[in-house]
């Protein structure tokens, strides 16, 4: 068996979306979050920096804008813009809200 | 069926433009009242669907009202123009009717100066239905040819709509001769009766005309009105028929801007050497730039993500919403009015969305 698994492809590792919210200042420091530790937080400075551009570059639009909704196929990104900031919130698609 | 009139309300303050669209929506005559939040948008809506009346301020960012003005006049020589401002001003008021508007009006403050307005409106859109001529609008031409008739008067008649003129020459009341641009005589004459709207002057005599026309006046428009009743069902359909036609095919993106909410409408290319199209946008070049730049960052952030396909982007802003969906390698981004809700933004794009991709 040890000489077939020399055929086998590697399987990319299959990252969950997660749920929750977090918030980055005008730097793009992420400053609280309530995302499950798993979740890495090079991806919140990401998804942050790339909110923050966005919000800047429709000001230079005359867009100015205070909220965006981004919807992916397997999850949906709000971002609010919080002096200068923002506060991101991502759910992923499916995901029902908890009924205690 | 008469169709109800089309009126279309410009303003840079939302609050004015709710306000007189509830109080325009009351009149007898129940028009179609229609908004638009600057001079870009306005002559965007006049191109997509015929207007009986524009309704417009006169102060307002990027195009003022009298740029408005001089630019509708003259693509738009039918249209009914109420100026209605907060300026005033002498010389806008006289400057506003040299470029031929039909009312100048200060904006009512008190409910028995909103009645008036309501009134004055109202008699327009009645002037309207009769035809007329700026000026003398309670007159048709008919009315303007049997005065001078019957006074036994020697002018000319110079007659001016939307690009063609005519002359008509009465001498001691009799209508010796008419030319249009390319007709002479009776025909003329009969092209000239045709038009419902326009401006005309009366000018001095010309006894030295040769005489061309030997019908009198009674025969012509006995004529007239005779061809007129002949042709009135079978040519109105047909009339109709084409300016539709005409307003639809103007515009690809004409057709999406008709949803209800939406400002204006821009496809943008992601090749940045195509130029992207717009409908209703007066700063393409940097809302086409944002929006490319946009889609690619957020398309590298889900690719990043795994998030699965970028659907689409809703966007709440503090003058107007903004929405971006994709078609391969076309982005379409749409203006919608800052009034609709989150929930109303998201039916509203993907229901364009849809309507663009079929």
């Amino acid at each position: 068996m040890g000489f077939l698994s020399r055929f086998s492809k590697p399987t990319p590792k299959l990252e969950r979306l997660p749920s929750g919210s977090f918030s980055v200042d005008a730097l793009g420091r992420v400053l609280a979050s309530t995302l499950p530790h798993a979740f890495s937080s090079v991806y919140m400075v990401e998804i942050g920096s790339a909110v923050l551009a966005i919000f800047k570059e429709a000001r230079e639009a005359a867009l100015p804008m205070s909220e965006i909704v981004v919807r992916y196929g397997g999850i949906k990104i709000t971002a609010r813009e919080l002096r200068g900031g923002a506060i991101i919130f991502l759910k992923p698609k499916g995901l029902k809200p908890y009924n205690a | 069926m008469p169709t109800a009139h089309k009126i279309l309300l410009l303003d840079d303050e939302q609050d004015l433009l709710d306000l007189y669209r509830d109080v325009l929506t009351q009149l007898p005559s129940r028009p179609e009242i229609h908004t638009a939040n600057s001079g870009a948008r306005a002559i965007a809506l006049l191109e997509s669907e015929p207007f009986t009346m524009l309704i417009s301020d006169l102060r307002m960012p990027k195009m003022d009202g009298l740029q408005v003005l001089s630019i509708v006049r003259r693509k738009f020589p039918q249209l009914r123009i109420v100026i209605m401002t907060g300026v005033v001003d002498e010389q806008y008021r006289s400057r506003a009717y040299a470029m031929g508007i039909d009312l100048f009006w200060e904006k009512p403050r008190t409910s028995e100066e909103i009645t008036l307005f309501r009134d004055c409106i109202e008699s327009l859109l009645g002037q309207q239905e009769d035809g007329g001529f700026r000026g003398v609008q309670s007159k048709s031409l008919v009315d303007i040819i049997q005065l001078e008739c019957l006074s036994h008067n020697s002018s000319v008649l110079k007659i001016t709509k939307a690009g063609e003129q005519g002359n008509i020459w009465v001498t001691e009341g009799k209508v010796i001769d008419a030319a249009t641009l390319t007709l002479g005589g009776e025909e003329a004459f009969k092209e000239i009766l045709s038009w419902k709207t326009g401006s005309f002057e009366i000018l001095p005599g010309e006894p030295d005309h040769p005489c061309v026309i030997t019908t009198s006046y009674q025969g012509l428009l006995l004529d007239f009105a005779q061809t007129c009743d002949e042709n009135k069902g079978s040519e109105a359909s047909a009339q109709t028929a084409a300016c539709d036609t005409k307003f639809l095919t103007r515009s690809p993106l004409a057709a999406l801007s008709k949803v209800d909410g939406v400002e204006f409408v821009m496809t943008v290319p992601a090749d940045e050497k195509s130029e992207p199209l717009s409908w209703g946008l007066e700063n393409m070049g940097p809302v086409a730039t944002w929006t490319r730049q946009t889609q690619k960052r957020l398309r590298e952030l889900g690719e990043r993500l795994q998030a699965g396909d970028l659907k689409q982007v809703e966007a709440i802003g503090l003058e107007r919403h903004i929405g971006i969906a994709s078609r391969g390698d076309t982005e379409l981004c749409v203006g919608f009015k800052r009034t609709l809700s989150a929930d109303e933004l998201y039916e509203t794009l993907k229901n364009i969305s849809i309507k663009w991709a079929s």
